[in-house]
Order: C-alpha cells, then sequence, then structure tokens
C-alpha cells in the first residue's frame, strides 16, 4: 500500500515490534504506539508536555530536530541522549520507512 | 470528622462539576485533591493551553475553565481537602464510608465520587535500580522543609523552576554544599532564576554540573554518593547526605487499585446506568473510568456527573422521588 511504512519500536524488555504505521492519517509515533498497546503512556495527547513518550531513535533517519518545547519537556525525562526524541513529535511519513526506536526506561 | 453528602476524589473538572449537579439536589460536596489548587490535568498540565470542544466556549483556557468552574460551584460552599491524598477506604457500622488521607485526615459521607483522571500527581522517579532502598534516606522527590539540609551536602537534579529555586535557597546559608546537576547547558525555568544561579556557580556558591545526569546511587543505611554520566568527561563520583530528583509530576493510580474497584487497563470499570462502580456507594466519573465507547473528554464528564448524582440522591433518600427541574426554573442557584 502506498500509504503504509513499516516501522520498529524496541520495548522495553528488549522486544522488536513491526508496526504498519499509515502516512495519511497525520499520526505520529506516541500514537502509533499507543494503537499497537505498547507501553506509551502519551498523558498530555501529543502536546509535547509530559515526557511520557520518550523514545531512541536508532536507525540513521533524517527527523525534523527538536523545537525548543520539546528540548525543555525532555528536561523531565530520564537518560536523555542525543538521540532522545518525544515520541508524539516524530510525524509518521513516507521517508521514515524502516524507522526504528527504542522505548526510554520511565521509573516505577 | 469531615461529614459530608457525597465526598468526592479529585478537584478536576469532573469532581468540580459534580458540586453544581449535586448542589441542584441539595446534596454537600467535600473534595479531596492531592495537587495544592483545584482543576486535575487543566491546571497541572496545561493552564495556558485553550481548549475548543466546550460547548458554548470557542475557546476558553484551561485555566480559565477551572475559575469558572470554581465560580459556578461557589454558592454550594463546597469543603476542600487539598493537598492530601485519599488513601484509605472503610465503612463504619451505619454502612457509611470513611476515607481517611495519607496526613491522616478523616471523611465520612454516604456516597463516593472517585473523580481521579489519570490518577494521582507524583514526582517522577528516575529509573534508577537501587533507588528506592534510599527513599527518605538521603533520596527525597520533594522538599518538605528547607530546614532538614541544614549544614548537609545537598544534589539536586533537574533543568525546571523548582530545581533552580531550591538551588539557589539552599545555596544560600542552609546546607553546606549545593551542587546542581542537569541535562544540558540550558535551564527552562524562569530567566531571572537562571541568571542567579549562573552567578552562584560563579561565585563559588554552588557546584554546576552542566551535561551530566545521576545514573547512579550508593550507600550504607543512607545515601553517601552518586554516580554522574558526564556527556565528555565520562563518569564521576559525588560524596553527597541528600538527592533531591525533580523531574515534574505525573499520574499514578495510587491507592484507589486497592479498593476492590473492578479496573481495567489502570481504569474503573462501571455501568453507564449510572456510572457506579462494582462497589455499590461508590461512582467513577471522568477520565477515571472506562465503559464501552469510553472518551475521556471533560464533555462527557460532565454528562457522567450529571446522571451519576442523580443515582446517588436515590440511594441516600430511596423513599423521595426526583423531578427534573430546569435551572431556569429554580433559578439563582444556591443550598
Ligand atoms: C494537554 C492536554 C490537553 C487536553 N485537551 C483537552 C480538550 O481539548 N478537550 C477535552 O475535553 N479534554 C482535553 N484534555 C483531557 C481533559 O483534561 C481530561 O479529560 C480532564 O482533565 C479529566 O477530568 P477529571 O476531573 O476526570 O480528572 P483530572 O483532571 O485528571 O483530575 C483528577 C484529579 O484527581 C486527583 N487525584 C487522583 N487520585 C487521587 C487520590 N487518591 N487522592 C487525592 N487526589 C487524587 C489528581 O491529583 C487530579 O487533580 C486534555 C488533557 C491534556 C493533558
Ligand atoms: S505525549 Fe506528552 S510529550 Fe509526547
Amino acid at each position: 500500500m502506498d500509504d503504509m511504512i513499516k516501522v520498529f519500536v524496541i520495548d522495553r524488555d528488549e522486544k522488536r515490534h513491526m508496526l504498519d504505521a499509515p502516512t495519511d492519517m497525520n499520526m505520529n509515533m506516541m500514537e502509533l504506539c499507543k494503537s499497537y498497546e505498547l507501553p506509551v503512556e502519551g498523558t498530555c495527547g501529543g502536546m509535547a508536555m509530559c515526557a511520557s513518550c520518550h523514545m531512541y531513535v536508532q536507525s540513521s533517519h533524517d527527523i525534523s530536530e527538536r523545537s525548543e518545547d520539546e528540548e525543555d519537556m525532555l528536561d523531565e525525562a530520564f537518560f536523555v541522549e542525543d538521540n532522545s526524541r518525544l515520541g508524539c513529535q516524530i510525524k509518521l511519513t513516507s521517508d521514515l520507512d524502516g524507522l526504528e526506536v527504542k522505548l526510554a526506561p520511565i521509573g516505577e | 470528622m469531615i461529614q459530608t453528602d457525597i465526598l468526592i476524589i479529585g478537584a478536576g473538572p469532573c469532581g468540580l462539576f459534580t458540586v453544581f449537579e449535586a448542589g441542584l439536589l441539595k446534596l454537600r460536596c467535600h473534595l479531596i485533591d492531592s495537587l495544592p489548587n483545584p482543576g486535575g490535568q487543566c491546571t497541572e498540565i496545561y493552564p495556558k493551553k485553550p481548549i475548543y470542544d466546550i460547548p458554548a466556549y470557542p475557546s476558553i483556557l484551561a485555566g480559565d475553565l477551572t475559575e469558572r468552574l470554581m465560580e459556578q460551584i461557589a454558592p454550594f460552599s463546597p469543603g476542600f481537602t487539598l493537598g492530601e491524598r485519599a488513601e484509605i477506604v472503610e465503612k463504619d457500622e451505619d454502612g457509611q464510608f470513611i476515607l481517611t488521607t495519607n496526613r491522616g485526615t478523616k471523611h465520612r459521607a454516604p456516597i463516593i465520587v472517585i473523580a481521579a483522571g489519570l490518577g494521582c500527581f507524583e514526582p517522577r522517579k528516575p529509573p534508577i535500580d537501587n533507588l528506592s532502598s534510599y527513599e527518605d534516606k538521603g533520596v527525597e522527590y520533594i522538599i518538605k522543609d528547607p530546614e532538614f539540609y541544614r549544614d548537609k551536602k545537598v544534589v539536586i537534579s533537574g533543568g525546571g523552576d523548582s530545581a533552580l529555586d531550591w538551588t539557589i535557597f539552599l545555596a544560600e546559608g542552609v546546607a553546606s554544599e549545593v551542587t546542581l546537576v542537569h541535562r544540558r547547558p540550558s535551564f527552562r525555568g524562569h530567566p531571572d532564576s537562571v541568571q542567579k544561579v549562573l552567578d552562584l556557580a560563579e561565585a563559588g556558591k554552588i557546584n554546576l554540573i552542566t551535561n551530566a545526569e545521576v545514573v547512579g546511587v550508593s550507600g550504607d543505611a543512607n545515601l553517601n554518593a552518586l554516580e554522574v554520566k558526564h556527556k565528555t568527561e565520562g563518569m564521576m563520583s559525588i560524596d553527597t547526605d541528600h538527592w533531591v530528583p525533580l523531574f515534574g509530576l505525573s499520574p499514578k493510580l495510587g491507592p484507589i487499585s486497592e479498593w476492590n474497584l473492578n479496573i481495567s487497563k489502570n481504569a474503573i470499570e462501571v455501568d453507564t446506568f449510572d456510572y457506579s462502580t462494582n462497589v455499590p456507594g461508590i461512582y467513577a466519573i471522568g477520565d477515571i473510568n472506562t465503559y464501552p465507547g469510553k472518551l475521556k473528554l471533560i464533555l462527557c464528564g460532565f454528562h457522567e456527573a450529571t446522571l451519576m448524582v442523580q443515582s446517588a440522591y436515590k440511594r441516600i433518600f430511596p423513599d423521595k422521588n426526583l423531578v427534573l427541574k430546569y435551572t431556569t426554573v429554580t433559578g439563582k442557584p444556591g443550598l
């Protein structure tokens, strides 16, 4: 299908999931993970206001840079690395086919 | 003991609106919230964001919505227990519920309404394995009394206002040594506070370690050292008496999960006839409940509150008949 890409999500138990992701529904990685019932909270609904969708981008895809809001919100995330992103700020577009992300650890 | 008709857990929009609908039926309400202010998510997460799907408000800031709700329920003089978490629910010999908070405040009511949203907002805890073994033994997630840190070595983590403000406060003659660890050189806090922290660091009054993160804790019975990972300089160790990680709040279901309610995926199952739970006398409305077709929206929570109080009324006064009266007919609300 034209409007579908495949992305890979490594969960906190190191399990790798292959997800079919629509690119014509204005979805982001946080929403995609939730729709597959992967453990991503998405408390703020995707407004870069809660840091509950912290993930690492493991593939070399070119994703738009972190906005200031996203950068600020990452201050409330743990183990932030150079490849850290808020999943809700990663828009699913056709150039992200093959994207691989890993869910960041969360405290109890 | 605080006595009321309807005890509401959670002062978010749905809990607040319950007071209005209950008030129309002459039922008194008391609200408990772990946050210091009412408004729930609207206050805690997005007070400055406009909401567009509140009927008759083409746009309203979440903070303003809370204010309007407070204004709307004021005539019914609800009681508030703020800054305390609803912890234990029991029943007394008269069949009334006794609810005790984490601070020991007791409340008594024939009806409990859980409007707990996504749960209690609690400090985010870093995912460090042995962290819990040092909680209250050197690791604290909130600063209750700054005197506690007098002449102690303290490390604070975080980049927001609370991290900055406490760093400044403790550095000014309270703690013997203050270190602020933050993941990047810039801070999202108030520019004045940022400047102050940079000045304190410049003057050697605090240790400011940026591009770094605490990744490990160690000690004997009490915490005595932190392992810090620096982006360019690698691992280092800091001796300290206390570590206060300040990474904001996130909601946790908390004690509600122990009240024998049917829970599925962190939400309380209810009957959509009246939003009652499996425990007679306990209702659940708003984001905390679940049923087929549930939508976590303020509008839907308002509707749930309205139907729920009718059922609550019939439980309290089984012999009385309720007749729906328009507010336009009853006139200006008040008890
Ligand atoms: C960024 C964002 C944008 C949103 N935008 C919209 C929108 O446009 N339209 C819309 O309709 N909805 C929106 N929502 C959702 C809306 O905010 C929620 O549906 C609404 O807040 C739910 O209200 P509530 O009263 O059920 O719970 P909450 O607002 O979650 O309040 C629950 C309260 O209960 C307290 N609590 C929980 N457990 C306990 C306990 N054991 N003891 C004491 N207190 C406790 C909590 O501290 C909290 O204050 C948005 C949410 C977010 C985060
Ligand atoms: S969902 Fe809240 S920051 Fe992404």
